[in-house]
């Protein structure tokens, strides 16, 4: 045997403390799924308390859509800015939110190639916790580019005939929604190869389904071909069901098609997501 | 021997590939449920890949593995209550602080939140680093990381604990610092399976060691059993009067059957022994003539030495092997000479 014996405080640390750390204790009681979950949740935040900047575009989106495109554009299409951000605010907001569900794959990405989600696949807590914890967080910051689009709107002078029920009721399924999309991101982050990876991806998806969709203009002038892309885009779908929610004219079959479409991309998605973070090699 | 024989590590056949390239080819091991055992191999052996598979996080393509009793894919979430891995990256959260990091950790182990607080507390004062524990890890030295990474792996104590490569990078000082928490550990109860690629890391620490070389264990028992499986070992003497070095010499080059080195100390003398007993009748004769000696000694092969026997190569080590320029660097370039 080689062991050498060491002598009390050596390489310089403390020796009774790190006896007293070493001591062995009993083990708490394991935790459950949502508390592992929230946990993980409260982790994110905390991260986003040490570098606010990665709210930048959770704030900076909604902002500069919402402004930009009412007054650069209000008045040549729709008459006037007030005129058109009656129609472009659920647009916007549906827009501000989507683009930002990429974090999803892009938290999730970072955690597996620094070795993190090691460290937690190897401990004994329930296995979504990672990915639930992650949702979680990423709903906080959803709600916060909703919230901001709506509340600059209402300076900006929108007035939602639905009342506060229906834009309630607006945010409620643009996050359901957003929910649902995440778990597209998580999928990739597992799959692609680097962060910026997902990052583009999302782009170079998300850029032609909200810009030819009927977020920022009615499809009635567009071709025909267009018109027809746009009005199965699924982002349309959602805009159609926000605009009715926030402007009272609600229809339930639209509601419910963004419903579906919300928990399929979850059925399909949220195991695959899993299978893949389970078989992580 | 403790009380509990059963052994901490049984595997068999392991086989792991990824595209073409097998990077476990069978492997066999058993390590016994105490103490410090070693897991010796150059860059890209299959250390980290035995390692992902034996503590759950990477399915075996083929053969079996039961860490603790508890088979390592039926049974992962049994293996994982009792074990703890510290991978060859630090794996914590940069944004967060030293504090912050241990504090979640502990709260999805179960502790509650005052409980995770003292925890964290506990293990930041017991590894050096309280005045650190505010601030964020992305300001900490390497060596404050590993530290922080290992007290992680640590806030319950695991029966077994997986260390990747802990001391890889890290200057003589911090590497120090973690073999006395590597020590500590062992001595506190905790089987430890560390990973290196330094030969002399493994002789410090491991009460056992197994050999590995491209996804096969080559060789497995306690450091002087390599050594000693090897055959070669080296008389060193210290004469007392430089007079009669040379005589020594003589008589040494006689018994053993070797040729002697002399060094620019003018009272020492080696050369290797193939066989102790001829080590013995050879210091017999010098005291037999009258030679006076101050020092004595016996030196086994270093295990670079060990390596190249086993495999026909040299240990294949990073270029950023600085911190570790360690005592047998005159035996290497004896051996190279």
């Amino acid at each position: 045997m080689t062991t050498t014996p060491v002598p009390h405080g050596s390489a310089g640390l403390p020796d009774r403390a790190l006896r007293d750390a070493l001591a062995t204790r009993p083990r708490p009681p394991r935790t459950g799924p949502l508390s592992a979950s929230l946990t993980l949740a409260w982790r994110a935040l905390l991260k986003i308390k040490h570098v606010p900047e990665q709210l930048a575009d959770a704030i900076m989106i909604p902002i500069l859509f919402t402004v930009m495109f009412t007054y650069l554009f209000g008045g040549a299409m729709a008459g006037s800015t007030h005129e058109y951000l009656q129609f472009l605010l659920p647009g916007t907001m549906v827009f501000a939110v989507l683009l930002i569900t990429v974090y999803a794959g892009v938290n999730l990405k970072n955690d597996v190639t620094r070795g993190i989600a090691d460290r937690f696949r190897s401990m004994p807590i329930w296995r979504p916790a990672l990915l639930v914890g992650g949702l979680i967080s990423d709903a906080g910051r959803n709600l916060l580019a909703a919230g901001l689009v709506v509340a600059l709107g209402l300076v900006m002078g929108f007035r939602p005939a639905g009342g506060v029920i229906g834009v309630l009721l607006a945010v409620g399924l643009v996050l359901v929604f957003a929910f649902g999309l995440s778990w597209v991101w998580a999928t990739l982050g597992l799959v692609l190869r680097t962060p910026s990876a997902i990052s583009a991806v999302s782009f170079l998806v998300q850029f032609p389904l909200t810009f030819a969709s009927n977020v920022f203009v009615d499809p009635q002038t567009m071709p025909g071909w267009l018109r027809t892309f746009v009005r199965f885009n699924p982002v349309s779908q959602l805009v159609e069901a926000v605009r009715g929610l926030m402007n009272g004219t609600a229809q339930a079959s639209r509601i419910a098609a963004v419903l579906l479409a919300s928990g399929l991309l979850v059925a399909v998605f949220a195991p695959l997501t899993m299978r893949l973070y389970r078989n992580q090699t | 021997m403790s009380m509990n024989s059963a052994p901490a590590i049984e595997a068999s056949g392991l086989v792991k590939t990824f595209g073409g390239n097998r990077a476990l080819d069978g492997v066999d091991l058993v390590v016994p449920a105490e103490g410090v055992f070693g897991f010796l191999g150059p860059n890209g052996a299959g250390k980290t890949t035995s390692i992902r598979v034996l503590a759950t996080l990477s399915p075996p393509d083929a053969g079996t593995a039961r860490v603790l009793g508890h088979d390592v894919v039926r049974e992962a979430d049994r293996v994982r209550e009792r074990i703890s891995l510290t991978g060859q990256f630090a794996s914590m959260d940069e944004e967060l602080t030293g504090f912050e990091n241990l504090t979640i950790l502990a709260r999805l182990l179960g502790f509650t939140r005052a409980g995770a607080r003292n925890r964290a507390d506990e293990l930041l004062d017991g590894f050096g680093l309280a005045e650190a524990g505010g601030r964020t890890v992305k300001t900490y030295s390497g060596g404050m990381r590993r530290r922080l990474d290992v007290a992680a792996s640590i806030i319950i104590s695991p029966d077994l604990l997986f260390l990747d490569e802990p001391t890889t990078g890290l200057d003589p000082r911090s590497r120090n610092q973690v073999w006395a928490i590597v020590r500590a550990l062992a001595r506190e109860g905790t089987t430890v399976l560390l990973t290196t690629q330094y030969l002399d890391e493994a002789d410090q620490l491991a009460d056992r060691l197994a050999v590995i070389d491209r996804g096969r264990i080559i060789a497995e028992g306690t450091p002087s059993q390599l050594k000693t499986s090897v055959g070669a070992g080296t008389v060193q003497v210290h004469v007392r009067d430089p007079a009669r070095r040379s005589e020594a010499g003589r008589l040494l080059a006689e018994a053993l059957g070797t040729p002697v080195q002399t060094g620019s100390d003018e009272t020492a003398l080696s050369a290797r022994a193939d066989d102790p007993g001829r080590a013995s009748v050879a210091l017999a004769g010098l005291a037999r003539a009258g030679i006076d000696l101050t020092a004595f000694a016996l030196a086994h092969p270093s295990l670079d030495e060990v390596f190249l026997a086993l495999t026909g190569h040299r240990a294949e080590t990073d270029t950023d092997t600085d911190a570790h320029t360690d005592a047998h660097a005159d035996t290497h370039q004896e051996k190279t000479a």
